[in-house]
């Protein structure tokens, strides 16, 4: 009986720590995060109430896993309300997300928006891709495929 | 003659494969249109004879961020329909893509609330594509001239999608203030987070 507790509180304290906590993180923390020119960085904007954004978290998680030896990271930033910072770390166990968890940390969403790209409506999902050696930098107001993403990386690492 | 009428399929061409309108900025004059309100008449913004303008608001029952701000969008009808600029509320979604935002759905939610707007569905999503809205909610605040209803702000409600911020800017109530004080906006066009508009599926 005791064994099993000490099991069960074990197998708990794994299936908590097998996935980082979701960090907040601001805007100039995020412009910083992607500075380094060595690597591609892949930067998804999602939510968890955005139904196609959740749909294409699984592309996400196959391209950070698929090329886990390349200099390219895949960011996943959470546009979710604030309050629901406890959801999305559920989220991001129950859904298995491998990439870096991050939920926005802004005082407005125009000006964390504009920041990122001044053609972004603010419409979810949206993705920036960077590659600092290229000085390459885009943003997509779009759902992407796993194919059309592969594409978007491989054209541009 | 002949060059002429290359040239007039040129154009042509160039009107025909002109890409999709990204819809109205400030200055533009909006066309008036015709949809089913929740009570199943049909409403136009030219019903409104005494109106000086319109709060046109897309939004829906399912998202979030509509959802976060519904209270909010019942005050501006209530502080601004007696002064001549009612909310008109458009669901853009199509309901077989979300089942949340059915014709049913949008009745419950109208009178459960007691929405004292109408509350209009698009059904061919045809408005919404004038309009250029992206996401729920967006807000498109006209004003009555002689020659039509003129975009003055497109955007956000406020900075503060939440409601939690006490010092928060009021971009709709600054810029519907700024038209009835007789002048401009100083703030035309925000963003803001929102669910995207849900598109039918083209056949």
């Amino acid at each position: 009986m005791k064994n099993r507790l000490l099991l069960s509180i074990l197998l708990f304290i794994v299936s908590i720590t097998s996935f980082a906590q979701v960090k907040r993180i601001t805007l100039p923390q995020l412009e910083k995060r992607i500075s380094n020119t060595d690597t591609v960085y892949v930067v998804n904007f999602w939510a968890t109430w955005c139904g196609p954004c959740v749909a294409e978290l699984p592309y996400f998680n196959q391209l950070q896993t698929t090329y886990a030896k390349q200099l390219l990271k895949v960011l996943l930033v959470s546009m979710d309300f604030d309050s629901k910072y406890q959801a999305v770390n559920t989220f991001v166990r129950t859904h298995k997300l491998v990439p870096e968890v991050y939920l926005a940390s802004r005082k407005s969403d125009q000006e964390f928006i504009d920041g990122i790209n001044k053609d972004w409506s603010g419409a979810l999902p949206g993705t920036l891709i960077v590659n600092g050696k290229k000085g390459f930098r885009q943003f997509f107001e779009q759902e992407f495929t796993y194919d059309e993403l592969n594409k978007l990386y491989q054209t541009h690492k | 003659m002949k060059k002429l009428i290359v040239l007039c399929f040129v154009a042509l061409a160039s009107v025909a494969f002109k890409p999709a309108e990204p819809g109205y900025k400030v200055g533009d004059t909006a066309t008036d249109f015709k949809l089913k309100n929740v009570n199943g008449k049909m409403v136009s913004l030219a019903n409104y004879k005494s109106a000086k303008g319109f709060l046109v608001v897309f939004t829906c029952n399912h998202c979030p961020y509509a959802k976060a701000y519904e209270t909010r969008i019942m005050e501006l009808d209530k502080m601004y329909a007696s002064k001549g600029y009612p909310v008109i509320a458009i669901s853009p979604n199509d309901p077989v893509a979300e089942p949340a935002d059915s014709f049913e759905n949008m009745q419950k939610r109208a009178t459960e609330k007691h929405y004292s707007f109408p509350y209009l569905i698009d059904e061919t999503q045809d408005v919404t594509r004038a309009y250029g809205a992206k996401a729920t909610p967006h807000v498109y605040l006209l004003q009555k001239t002689a020659s039509g209803n003129v975009v003055k702000y497109v955007g956000a409600i406020d900075d503060d999608t939440q409601g939690t911020n006490a010092s928060r800017t009021n971009y709709v109530q600054n810029a519907v203030n700024a038209l009835l004080a007789g002048k401009q906006p100083e703030v035309t066009s925000t963003k803001a987070i929102g669910c995207t508009i849900k598109w039918k599926k083209s056949a």
